[in-house]
């Protein structure tokens, strides 16, 4: 968690690869991965959904989703996956000759969640996946995160909206001007009066 | 569809505007105007559906084919006219060196992300011209005079059936899928593994090859080349093809590509007003079709095959 601007979408990008950091180390099952270029660290099993969702506008949402599974080369392997996406996003599979950029917000946030889903990645990376979305959608977006995580899965979340993110995450950061200024397990942050007052409102 | 039958009519598609234009040739029955338009058609045709690969398949806006057109063009008059090389060979060897200048070009540049390419592709036509016109071993301003005429019918159908099957199936194999996603997206496309600056160098160096092909073939045509033949009004020109026919539509650039050949062909005693009619022509295909004449799409026999063959009913099969 972060105000905007504090770093959440730089440090994000980093760890997947997008950007060198400057300075320090990233670490990632014990092994230093700083500054390996992105195709690697997907292939390590990293995924990144990036803020603003970023689905391929005039390609399908069955490209899109092939396109996730980029790096793999086996037909039938990208086809099972395929249909595990289908199986969490029933909606997706209804609509998968249509094009991406036709889809609705909700639609096309699940669609880049499927997309990284693709890569069957173990650590993935979400930034801001509520943005825009009526409070329905933003609970079934976190239903889904948190199913996902159930299933095995490590996931590091940004969020703005922080009792969300609270009440399903273990651990929490808050970021100011990209360093960490507070982090313990997030029921106590969910606590913390500090964050009540910057974040959720109390008084 | 039996696949053998698809095969067949496949290459009789193929071959059938060869045989065709060939007889007529052989007949006496097309004049040297026409022989000269058709040619050119067949040259624009590899220089729209090359800059298509690059522009339109991979979305990067690249404003220098004409430059790329000329180091093949020059290269290749020099192997035949002043080493004496084989016309094969040197073809080839035009193309690999415009690639490779694309090379040259493009790793700087393509390595960022945003219009630098167009930036440094402008830049490089302007170079190429000034460095062409100052050095005496290829003529200067006055160009080379009395290169061979190579370039046949055949020479030529034989390039454009290679591009068109070269481009085809670039675009249609997993690399091809790598480009249209950076067209899409590139921080998407950085997403999902895809290593976007090879894929932008290998796609806009493959295009310039087929450039540097045009570019000989052009030269072996025309018997003479000067550096004011590749201005940027020839860049300008095949840009527009490929905008005319549809951002990633082959089809599209080849219909455009015979189209602008024969308004050009036409308008030649009005040379101002091509540009007025260029421009018209652009604003109404914005108007009324964004996307281009064939938008995204693609002509294929298979398919055009089938659909007759369901109109017939389940007889012929
Ligand atoms: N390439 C860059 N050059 C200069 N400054 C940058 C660059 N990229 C990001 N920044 C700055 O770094 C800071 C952190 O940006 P970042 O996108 O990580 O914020 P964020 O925490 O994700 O904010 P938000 O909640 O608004 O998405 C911002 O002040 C931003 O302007
Ligand atoms: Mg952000």
């Amino acid at each position: 968690m972060g105000a905007n601007g504090a770093g959440k979408s730089t440090t994000l990008l980093t760890i997947a690869g997008l950007l060198k950091p400057q300075k320090g180390a990233i670490y990632y099952q014990g092994r230093d991965i700083t500054g390996l270029p992105a195709p690697f660290l997907v292939k390590e099993g990293i995924a990144l959904v990036p803020e603003g969702r970023r689905v391929f506008s005039r390609l399908t949402v069955r490209e899109n989703l092939e396109l996730g599974a980029y790096l793999v080369k086996d037909k039938g392997e990208i086809s099972a996956r395929m249909e595990e996406v289908f199986e969490r996003f029933p909606r997706l599979k209804e609509r998968q000759r249509q094009l991406a950029g036709t889809l609705s917000g909700g639609e096309q946030q699940m669609l880049a969640i499927g997309r990284a889903l693709m890569a069957r990645p173990r650590l993935l990376l979400l930034d801001e996946p509520s943005m825009g979305l009526a409070p329905m959608l933003v609970r079934e977006i976190f239903r889904i995160i948190q199913e996902i995580n159930r299933q095995g899965t490590t996931i590091l979340l940004v969020e703005q909206n922080a009792h969300m993110a609270l009440q399903v995450a273990q651990r929490a950061y808050v970021l100011v001007t990209g360093r960490i200024v507070l982090e313990g397990s997030a029921r106590e942050l969910l606590k913390s009066e500090e964050i009540r007052r910057a974040y959720l409102g109390g008084q | 569809m039996a696949k053998g039958k698809y095969i067949f009519w496949r290459l009789v598609a193929l071959l059938l505007p060869y045989v065709l234009i060939q007889g007529l040739l052989g007949a006496g029955l097309i004049s040297d105007f026409q022989q000269i338009t058709l040619m050119m058609m067949g040259i624009n045709i590899i220089l729209a559906v090359s800059l298509n690969l690059i522009v339109g398949f991979t979305g990067q806006l690249a404003l220098g084919h004409a430059g790329f057109m000329a180091v093949g063009a020059y290269t290749a008059a020099v192997l035949t006219l002043k080493i004496h090389q084989p016309f094969l060979l040197s073809l080839i060897l035009g193309g690999l060196a415009a690639s490779l200048a694309g090379l040259l070009v493009g790793l700087p540049t393509l390595r960022l992300k945003g219009d630098y390419l167009a930036i440094a592709t402008l830049g490089f036509g302007e170079i190429i011209r000034g460095i062409l016109n100052n050095v005496e071993y290829v003529g200067g301003a006055a160009g080379l005079l009395g290169i061979p005429r190579l370039t046949t019918w055949t020479w030529l159908y034989g390039f454009l059936v290679l591009t068109l099957l070269g481009v085809m199936n670039f675009v249609n194999s997993t690399h091809g899928r790598a480009c249209l996603a950076i067209r899409e997206d590139e921080i998407a496309a950085e997403t999902v593994g895809i290593n976007t600056t090879y894929y932008k160098v290998v796609a806009f160096s493959l295009g310039d090859f087929f450039a540097g092909l045009a570019g000989g073939l052009y030269a072996h045509y025309f018997y003479l080349i000067q550096p004011s033949s590749f201005s940027f009004f020839r860049s300008f020109d095949v840009l527009v093809m490929v905008v005319l026919g549809g951002l990633g539509s082959i089809t599209g650039s080849v219909l455009a590509a015979m189209g602008i050949t024969l308004l050009n062909a036409l308008l030649q005693d009005l040379a101002e007003f091509r540009m007025i009619i260029y421009s018209l022509l652009l604003i109404l295909v914005m108007i009324f079709r964004p996307q281009g004449l064939m938008g995204r799409r693609e002509w294929s026999l298979a398919r055009w095959l089938e659909k007759r063959g369901e109109a017939r009913g389940p007889a012929g099969s």
